[in-house]
Formats: C-alpha cells, structure tokens, sequence
C-alpha cells in the first residue's frame, strides 16, 4: 500500500510508516553509539544548542515589541524593559545569551583543538563549524547595532568601513552595505532583516549540516582514537554507549549546572560591569559624537587587537581575515597521526598554551587603549598566534608522540 | 540492573522530570505574560475627557476610548418619549443580555436621561452604525422612531441603542464606564472620579 | 570540575576589566534598596534638576510604585508639569525652544534616564560634588570630573561655592600642566559637607533606579530562581550518577 514498515503500534506506528520517526531516533539517539569517557569538555555542544534555542525564542519575542527605525529604536528597548510585561527578562536573557553563546562556542572550539576533533575523518565537521562561528559573528555583529545606541552606531561604522578599504570596488561596496552614505536607518532596517530571519536561517541549516556530519562518522573523544575499530559481533563499538539514555541524561545535568551560572548572571549582572552591555551603548546613537573608545563587544576583541596592530586599513583587515581562515585549515595543517593532547608531547602542550594564552591576551588587548607597550605586546601577540599554525605544519610531519591506547581509558 | 537500582532510577526520573516540567512552566510564564497590555497600552487605554456644553438634540458627539469610537448623543423630551412605546419590536427591551454599567440598566441605558453615552460598534460583527435622530420614515423602517442603523448588514437599534426584531445583531449596543464631572464634563472609562487617571 | 571552577573564575574576573579607567573616584556608596534615600533622590532631582533635564523613559506611576509613593503624593511634589500620572517625566522644553534659548549654545541637556549607567554612579557622584568657581567661564562654574561642563552648579546654595586648587607642572618640553589639589570652599552653603554629600548620593542613587527600575524586581528574585536551580541540578546528577552505574 506504500507504507513503510514497522515494528511499532498505536500513534507511534502510524508516523514510522508515513516518516522513518524511529529509524531517526535510533540512528541519532537510542542507537546511536558515543564513546563512554566523555568528559567535562565535551558538555559545550549540547549547551551551544541550547543556548541558540535561547535566542531564537527570546529573539523572536523580542520582535513582537521592536521596531528597526532609527527613530524609535532606542526607545523601544526602553519601552520593552519598562513597559512590556517581562520585557526586561526577556531582553536580558538576549543580550546574556549572546555573550554565553561565544563563550560557549570558544569553549567548544577548544576541545576540538586539543582533542584533534578536526582532523581525519573529521573535516568537513570542523568547517561546517567554523562557517557557522563566521556566521554567528555576523549574526551578533548585526544584533548590536539593533539597539541603535552610540556604541551600535559607532561600532557599525568602523566594521563597515573595512569594506570600504578593498580596493577598486570598496566605494560601492561600502554605500551598498550601508544603503546610504553612513550608518543610517537604511543600515538599521537592512541589518534587522538579516539578524532576524536571514542568517538565523543559515545558522540553523548549517548546525543541522554540523549535526549529521558528526552523526555520519560518529564523535571523537579525550583519547583521540577511533571506537569503530573495535566493534562486538552485533557491530557495536565496544567501547560505546547509546546516546540516549546516557548522554541525554548528562547532557541534563549540564544543562542545570550551565543555567545556575547563566541565569545568575541574568538575574544578578546582566551588563557584566559593562562588559556584556557597554556603558556607551546607554547613549543614543549620534554621527556627531564619537565615543572614547570604539570598541567591540569582548567575543570580538581578539581581531579587533589584530586589526589595530597592522596600521594600513586594508592590511589590517586581511590580516584580521587571515587569523580567521587559518582556523579553517587547521585540519591540513595539523598532520600528525596523534589526535588528542592526551599523547602528543611537551612541545605541542606548549605551542597550544601560547596560542590560547594570545588568544585571550589579544582580547584584552582590543578592550583597552593603546601606548607603545601594548602596540608592541599586541604585535608580539599577533605574531604569536600565526606561528601556531607554521609550528603544527612543520612540527607535525614526523610528530614523535606517546603511545596511542588501543582502547579508551577512563 | 538490579531491582534496586532500577527503583531508584525510576524515582529519580520521576524526581527531576517533575521539578524540570515545575522549570519548565515558571519559564514559560514571563512569554505568555509580555503578551498582555504594556505600560504604554494601559496609558493610552485610559480615561478620554468629554465636553457636551455645545450638544444640540440629535446631535452626536464622538470620542475615542481604547480604541473604540463613543457615541454621545443628545435627546430631547420628544425622542426620550419613544423609548416606552415599542418594546414588543425589541430584542432584549429591558438590556437583561447586553453590556451595560449598572446604573444603565433601564430604557434609556444612561446616568442622566438626556445624554446617551455608548460604545458605536454594532454587536453584529463589529461596524459602525450612523445615527438617523429624526422621527420620520427610513427605507429601512416606515415606522422609524429615532435611532441607529448599521449600514453592513442592516441592523437597526432604538435611541438607547437597543436593538430592534429582525436584526442580525443579537444584542443591545455597549454602554461603557463613564462618571460627570460636572454637568458639562464627562470622563469616559471608568465609574469613579479620580480612579484612573 | 577544577576545569569548571576556572571559567567560572574567569568569568567573574572579567569585573576587573569592566570598570573603566580614569581619575580616582570616591565611591558613591548609593544603596538602591533604601525608599528613603531614593524619594529624597527624586525630591532633589525634581526641585533642582528636572527644570533642565527630563527623564523621558521614566513613568510618574512607575515611580510611584517602586518608591512607596501614592499618587497624590507624587501629584503635589513631584509633576511639575501638565503631565498625567501614568505619563513620562519629560520637562516642558522642546527642541524648537532650545534652539531659541541662547544659553544652551550648543550644549543641550542631555536626558539623565540613563545616565547612571551610562557614566556609572560613581562619576555622577563625584561630578555633582565637584563644581568650582572659575571666572574665566561664561557660566561662572567649571568641574575638575568633567571640565569645560556647560551646566552651572545648580546645587550651590546647598553646597555653598568651593574654589580649586591647581599646581602648575613645566615638563622638559616645555609642556604645562595643571594637577588638580583640592577644592576650598569661599562660601559657606545652606548644608553641612555630611548632608550635602548625603543628598548628592540621594539624588545619584534615585538616578541609578531610573536607569534600570527592573533591577528591584531581578536582585529579589534572584535567590529563588537560583534555589530552584540548585535543587534540579542535584536531582539531574543523581539522575546522571545512577545511569552511568551502568558503565563502569
């Protein structure tokens, strides 16, 4: 009759004959086998998921209240934390969600980076990650100027004008991402389509992209080898256990112990000291008056330090690229056979400490104002970063390491 | 698994789902509340200031209160005087099903019999009906006694707005809130002086 | 959980770069829980501030109900203006009166709902106690926290009329400058130093509501949300504990 085939009764066997609910249910939970030493760092993906639920959902109903004119922008957040019934939970939620998004996703990040999640057979989800970092970039950059304080106006600004330093085709370029000749309620309108329904749109495809392509070779973990090497006689990995219930119910636990910090911070520091929201932004937007300090929000201070360092604008900005896409080609930069931090030796462990210690360095760096001692720290810094990825391509051709378990240790 | 054991299990998943769905709906609540009126809505929806000084017999006056257009029409002796010679031609004569502030639970559905004071939508399906003061013949009606009709689908109502046999609308027209300052000044929304604004 | 404990530390030490750099500021020490303090703060800010500058995000009855005011009360002390109870505290300048207004010259006053969080407490503070007299200005005021300050010190009869004092530095370039000393005061004001501080803190700490009323609803319930928290994370690892007995 062209039903499917089932096994199931009742409601539940209805659908599995019109749409496979359970072969999807056991290939990505019931049946799906995880390494069983997942530890501590392996908690980030399941909270990145849940926190871009978080700023769909707050996103959404943030859009029921806002109008993108740069007339009434300002006002209406106000009106959404005074007068909108919970206005200012859900608006705190946002803006606290945004910054526990980067942290979460750094986070997540680094496991990648110690663990060698990026490499072999592990690629492409790697890049699907690092468009959807680029994308959550883009996605937060749009958002902060949402609120059109002077911070989002003076912050847009400066980022659009990089565009403006490409050569040849910047000029157009610059008045086309502004539809204007400066940031201007065209620019507001625009980058509100785009925050609300376009990149969310994108970002969602591509964590679905992200998803399957994990699903498809199956996770790594903190030993870096390969549970589908030794699987039992019914083909399952033994040193593997179901997605669900194990993990989904620690995934639970993680969940508890990320919103007791999450939700603290909500109720009790929601602008971080000025960190999640900037002092500067509580200004209303105004092309007359410039800020102290221009600076990004924290998760973009990192390249905002590269950028500054290079003193051509055009220069800074490809350098500020390139910091980027290096991240992409980690996966064929690094060619060692080791996977994990777990068996590789002193020299990696240290050449890693370097790169995130630049990392977070740098990011203070961007927040600060410059004498000649930090130029030459964020210089120092800058160049500290980019030698990670020529160490790895040279130090890693013949890497001597530990030796790799065959099995996975607890 | 041991017996134990799955006891336990059972009883914790029961333990934390319970206080996880108690999460779960305390969460929900702020959503569903920012739906309801704003600040900025409650302040707006308040009270409207009317002045009747200049209102003539048959002459309307016509505020706006939360949104919603209010009659208010001036009747003399003569148009008072019908108001008690047709009840068998309407619906509800004595107001017992429609909405109405207490004090206007009689025929001329108003504090002072002179001023009637009214929400102008039609209980049909929401247009706004036009006044005919004059007691003379209508295409509508041959035996017209003063009143409103609803041009959308033919509704008539008295001078009290109470609605007449025949009509698609099923109830007499809304009488809001509203208190006299003084014998000029009206204050619609509310039936206390000082309670709003 | 040693991993846990450094992010969490991490995250709270992100505080020490939050708060901005600058001239040394004496702490304002505002308690936003004291109704108190927080109506004298708007019975100032009405008195000697509102003339200038509104507080366009601010509603008379929201105001009401946070500071334990009734409406009457609020009425006859606090609108000075035709403006209704559940509208904002605007004052009855416009734009097209500023314009006219030569005084102002380019300077406009600004709106201070936000101000609070804008420069923070602390600045606010010490801005308002830091006028001093200086002939060479049109207005007659200058500010050692904010020089060149447009605003004259509305506060004066309270504060009574301080001079400062400056050292004049040549450096090898033949660079002056001028470092601030101290404040001396040449007449005496309607306050003692004690209340007068007292009162600019009032009117600071009523600012810093303004900028965030929501602030009295989330530190209140703050504990609960957390307690909650706490009690389904416990459940969720004893949970966690029994499943992964399981495993090893």
């Amino acid at each position: 009759m062209g039903l499917r085939k089932t096994n199931e009764k009742g409601i539940l066997g209805w659908f599995d004959q019109r749409l496979p609910v359970m072969d999807m249910w056991n290939d990505h939970m019931a049946k799906y086998y995880a390494p069983s030493n997942f530890n501590f760092w392996y908690f980030f993906g399941s909270l990145a998921l849940l926190v871009l639920v978080n700023q769909l959902l707050t996103g959404v109903w943030l859009t029921m209240h806002y109008k993108p004119d740069a007339a009434q922008a300002f006002g209406l957040v106000e009106y959404i934390m005074r007068d909108v019934p919970w206005g200012w939970l859900i608006r705190y939620l946002h803006t606290t969600g945004a910054s526990a998004f980067f942290i979460v996703v750094y986070l997540h990040m680094f496991r990648g980076l110690m663990y060698g999640s990026y490499k072999k057979p592990r690629e492409l989800i790697w890049t699907f990650g690092m468009i959807i970092y680029v994308a959550l970039m883009a996605e937060a950059f749009m958002g902060y100027v949402l609120p059109w304080g002077n911070m989002s106006f003076w912050g847009a600004k400066v980022i659009t004008q990089l565009f403006g330093t490409i050569p040849w085709i910047g000029d157009v370029l610059l008045e086309g991402i502004r539809g204007d000749y400066n940031i201007s309620d065209a620019t507001l309108n625009r980058f509100f389509a785009l925050h609300v329904v376009a990149v969310p749109i994108v970002l969602l495809i591509l964590v679905f992209l992200h998803i399957a392509a994990l699903h498809s070779v199956g996770s790594n973990n903190p030993d870096g080898i390969e549970i589908k090497d030794y699987k039992d006689e019914n083909g399952i990995p033994k040193d593997g256990i179901p997605f669900h219930p194990y993990y989904s119910v620690k995934d639970i636990f993680g969940i508890g112990m990320f919103l007791i910090i999450f939700l603290g911070i909500v109720f009790l520091k929601p602008d971080m000291g000025g960190l999640f929201l900037e002092h500067d932004n509580f200004n209303i937007a105004n092309p007359g008056s410039t800020p102290e300090h221009i600076k990004p929000v924290w998760y973009f201070t990192p390249f905002f330090a590269i950028l500054k360092v290079v003193p051509n604008p055009f220069g800074g900005m490809i350098v500020m690229f390139s910091a980027i896409i290096a991240l992409f080609l980690l996966p064929w930069v690094d060619r060692s056979e080791v996977k994990s931090i777990r068996y590789r030796l002193l020299p990696f462990k240290l050449a890693l400490t370097a790169f995130v210690t630049s990392f977070v360095v740098l990011g203070y760096l961007g927040m600060v104002s410059w004498g000649p001692g930090e130029k030459l720290l964020a210089q120092a810094l800058t160049g500290v970063y980019f030698l990670y990825f020529v160490f790895l391509f040279v130090y890693t051709k013949n890497e001597k390491h530990k030796p790799i378990p065959e099995r996975l240790t607890h | 698994m041991t017996d134990k054991v799955n006891e336990s299990r059972r009883n914790l998943l029961i333990a934390t789902s319970v206080v996880g769905a108690i999460g779960a709906g305390f969460a929900a609540v702020p959503f569903i509340k920012s739906w309801m009126p704003s600040e900025r809505a409650k302040a707006a929806g308040g009270v409207v200031k009317a002045n009747v000084s200049k209102l003539e017999s048959g002459q309307k006056l016509q505020v706006k209160w939360r949104g919603q257009p209010i009659f208010i029409v001036k009747r003399d002796k003569v148009l008072l005087d019908t108001l008690s010679n047709h009840d068998d031609r309407l619906k509800d004569a004595k107001s017992e099903k429609s909405i109405q502030p207490d004090f206007a639970k009689n025929i001329y559905r108003s504090q002072k019999e002179e001023l009637l004071v009214m929400v102008g939508i039609c209980t049909h399906l929401g247009c706004s009906p036009k006044v005919y003061p004059e007691i003379v013949p209508q295409a509508f009606d041959s035996d017209w006694q003063g009143g409103f009709y609803c041009p959308c689908h033919g509704s008539t109502f008295d001078i009290s707005g109470r609605v007449y046999n025949g009509s698609p609308a099923g109830t007499n027209m809304v009488i809001p809130p509203y208190v006299y300052v003084d014998e000029n000044n009206l204050i619609i929304g509310t039936d206390k002086l000082e309670g709003g604004a | 959980m040693k991993n846990l404990i450094l992010i969490v530390t991490l995250l709270l030490s992100a505080n020490v770069f939050a708060n901005s750099d600058g001239a040394h500021l004496e702490p304002a020490q505002t308690n936003i829980r004291s109704k108190e303090s927080l109506q004298n703060g708007a019975k100032y800010f009405m008195n000697y501030c509102s003339g200038c500058h509104s507080l366009q995000y601010q509603r008379y009855n929201r105001m009401a109900k946070d500071l334990g005011l009734t409406k009457d009360e609020v009425k006859e002390n606090l609108i000075f203006t035709d403006a209704k109870f559940p509208e904002h505290m605007t004052n009855t300048m416009d734009n097209a009166q500023v314009e006219e207004k030569e005084w102002f010259h380019k300077a406009f006053p600004k709106d201070l709902t936000l101000i609070a969080k804008a420069r923070g407490v602390d600045w606010l503070y010490n801005y308002l106690k830091s006028f001093y007299k200086d002939s060479s200005r049109p207005i007659g005021w200058n500010n050692t926290i904010f020089t060149g300050a447009s605003m004259p010190n509305v506060l004066w009869e309270l504060q009574g009329i301080q001079e400062a004092k400056f050292e004049e530095h040549e450096d090898e370039h033949g660079i002056v400058t001028h470092t601030f000393k101290g404040f001396k005061k040449v007449t005496e004001g309607t306050m003692s130093e004690e209340e007068f501080d007292n009162t600019v803190r009032d009117i600071v700490n009523f600012l810093d509501y303004t900028a965030e009323p929501a602030q009295l609803i989330r530190m209140g319930m703050a504990p609960w949300v957390l307690f909650f928290l706490v009690i389904f994370t416990m459940l969720a690892y004893l949970l966690k504990k029994n499943y992964f007995k399981d495993i090893h």
